[in-house]
């Protein structure tokens, strides 16, 4: 549905985006992470057709963003960044005169504005200004507009930004309900959303793509975190010595407590033997978690290598 | 068609929402008036050449007033983005608002028509120059508003749009008098440059081909230049 083949925008002579290359597949949900100026809104303003790449090429459902940007906008619904609305309108007026924009037809208008209020479940405030609506209510109608014209793609800058705990559980929960039959792409610098709500991410570190996957390729493999009390050398050691054990490392001793990740061999389950493992040398084990180091942390240190290079 | 139509229609609601365009509206209506009143009782002129010369000057102050904020606050807020990346053509962005304004204008001159209704009431109005009047009004205001809505697509500051719009037009219409310094040869491109010798023939009745065509091409390039200005972001 989208194909995005070495995509670069300069600034001037500064580069916000430098050689993105990524697909996305019909249906899917796309995450973009990247820290604040990391290239996450540029890259979705080349998509909407809203400035050109200085060099690259862009698809959207086989149309080229920049010499087919009108058939491209036809098929995307977009949700800048801070939501920008006009406050002096109503929730229906503005709908509407979005709707007629995006070339729906003045007999079958009414009937997909309330459609998306009641997906937006906006439909109790059809008649308030936006301007006195609370920032989650401003952002399902910017949702709601994005929408409007039952778009192939939707394109989403931060759409959580700014909501609080119960209205970001919402907006997850209503673009988690928009995959399969919409294309999302999204962005967010917080991580635990992103592979919550996306079934593929897409870390981007000042301009470069640093890393793609799915959320769970992306956490490292397979590997179980033990805390034991007991002597980290021979912790290791011992724990090294289980079958199906690739490496053991030591993240921290605190007063004897020591935090091991352990590597094992793809699709092995060592839990037993590590925890046999440590209560028979006598040590305690406090704690013992698989699936692996988080998203958050391996983001994190994918971004700290980078800067490292 | 229809895209520029729901466009105008927009821009339009959202200009009699604003207290701003009631503002404006009141403070023409008020100096126009008592132009009004003043030219009638002193000249004794049944035409209406006067007020529609009072209301050029008037129209120079107030139109920046208008457009300062037609582009300038989109920008601001945000809301140009979604109407750029919306399947619009920049043009049809830029025409629906130049003619909303347009309409702005249209309405508060037809307010004014109560003037000539009184002249008719008390006196003989000269239709012929009455009409060539607005005509011509009309004319120079759709220039006004063409370069203010250009001036407010600069800048994303209200303020400066609308600063920039006043010093434009305060330009076109003091230019003729470098005239009276320029060589001879120079002198005719000047004044013609100028927008109050095309609006003098208007106010006597006078219909002169040549001086709507000068209008018309101001805001023809006006508004080009507004649609150049919103591509610029797509320039490499």
């Amino acid at each position: 549905m989208i194909e995005v083949e070495k995509l670069t925008k300069y600034y001037g002579p500064k580069a916000a985006l430098i050689d993105a290359s990524f697909t996305v597949k019909k249906g899917e949900i796309v995450g973009l992470i990247g820290l604040n100026g990391a290239g996450k809104t540029t890259a979705m303003r080349i998509l909407t057709g809203y400035m050109p790449p200085t060099s690259g090429k862009a698809r959207v459902a086989s149309y080229d963003v920049v010499e087919k940007s009108l058939e491209v906008r036809k098929r995307m619904g977009y949700m800048p960044e801070s939501t920008p609305l006009y406050t002096d309108m109503s929730v229906r007026d503005y709908l509407t005169f979005m709707g007629r924009i995006k070339g729906i037809d003045r007999r079958s208008i009414r009937h997909r504005v309330d459609d998306v209020m009641k997906k937006t479940a906006t439909t109790s405030y059809s008649n308030n200004l936006i301007g006195t609506l609370s920032k989650g209510y401003r952002q399902r109608v910017g949702l709601a507009q994005a929408l409007i014209h039952d778009p192939d793609v939707l394109i989403l800058d931060e759409p959580t930004v700014g909501l609080d705990p119960q209205q970001v559980h919402e907006v997850r929960k209503l673009i988690k309900d928009l995959a399969g039959k919409h294309t999302v792409i999204l962005s967010s610098h917080i991580l635990s959303e992103i592979s919550m709500i996306c079934s593929h991410v897409i870390i981007i570190h000042e301009g470069r793509i640093i890393a793609a996957g799915a959320p769970g390729s992306l956490s490292r493999g397979n590997t179980v975190r033990m805390v034991v009390r007991g002597p980290e050398r021979d912790v290791r050691m011992k724990l090294g010595a289980v079958d199906k054990v690739v490496k053991v490392g030591c993240k921290s001793v605190e007063s004897g407590l020591g935090t091991f990740d352990v590597d094992c061999a793809p699709g092995a389950d060592v839990r037993e033997r590590l925890a046999h493992a440590v209560a028979s040398n006598g040590w305690g084990l406090l704690e013992l978690s698989s699936g692996g180091i988080s998203l958050e942390e391996e983001f994190l240190a994918l971004v700290k290598k980078e800067v490292r290079i | 068609m229809s895209n520029l139509l729901t466009m105008t229609g927009k821009e339009l609601r959202s200009h009699f929402v604003s207290p701003i365009a009631y503002a404006v509206m009141a403070f023409f209506l008020v100096l126009s008036g008592f132009f009004f009143a003043t030219a009638v009782l002193f000249s004794q002129d049944s035409s209406l050449r006067y007020v529609f010369s009072d209301m050029s000057i008037l129209l120079l102050l107030i139109v920046p007033l208008i457009t300062m904020r037609l582009v300038a606050e989109e920008k601001k807020s945000g809301t140009i983005e979604l109407l750029l990346t919306a399947p619009l053509r920049d043009g049809e962005v830029v025409l629906g608002k130049f003619l909303a304004a347009l309409v702005f204008l249209g309405v508060m001159l037809a307010v004014t028509g109560y003037y000539a209704l009184l002249i008719w009431i008390f006196g003989k109005p000269d239709w012929g120059a009455i009409i060539s009047g607005y005509l011509g009004t009309m004319l120079l205001g759709a220039a006004y508003l063409s370069l203010g809505l250009f001036t407010s697509s600069l800048t994303q500051n209200q303020i400066i749009a609308g600063a920039l719009g006043f010093a434009l037009l305060m330009l076109f219409f003091l230019i003729s008098w470098v005239a009276d310094f320029t060589g001879p040869q120079f002198s005719g491109v000047v004044r013609y440059l100028g927008f109050t010798d095309h609006f003098d023939d208007f106010t006597k009745g006078v219909i002169d081909l040549k001086d709507a065509v000068f209008y018309i091409s101001v805001v023809a390039v006006s508004l080009l230049l507004t649609v150049r200005v919103l591509e610029s972001r797509r320039w490499k």
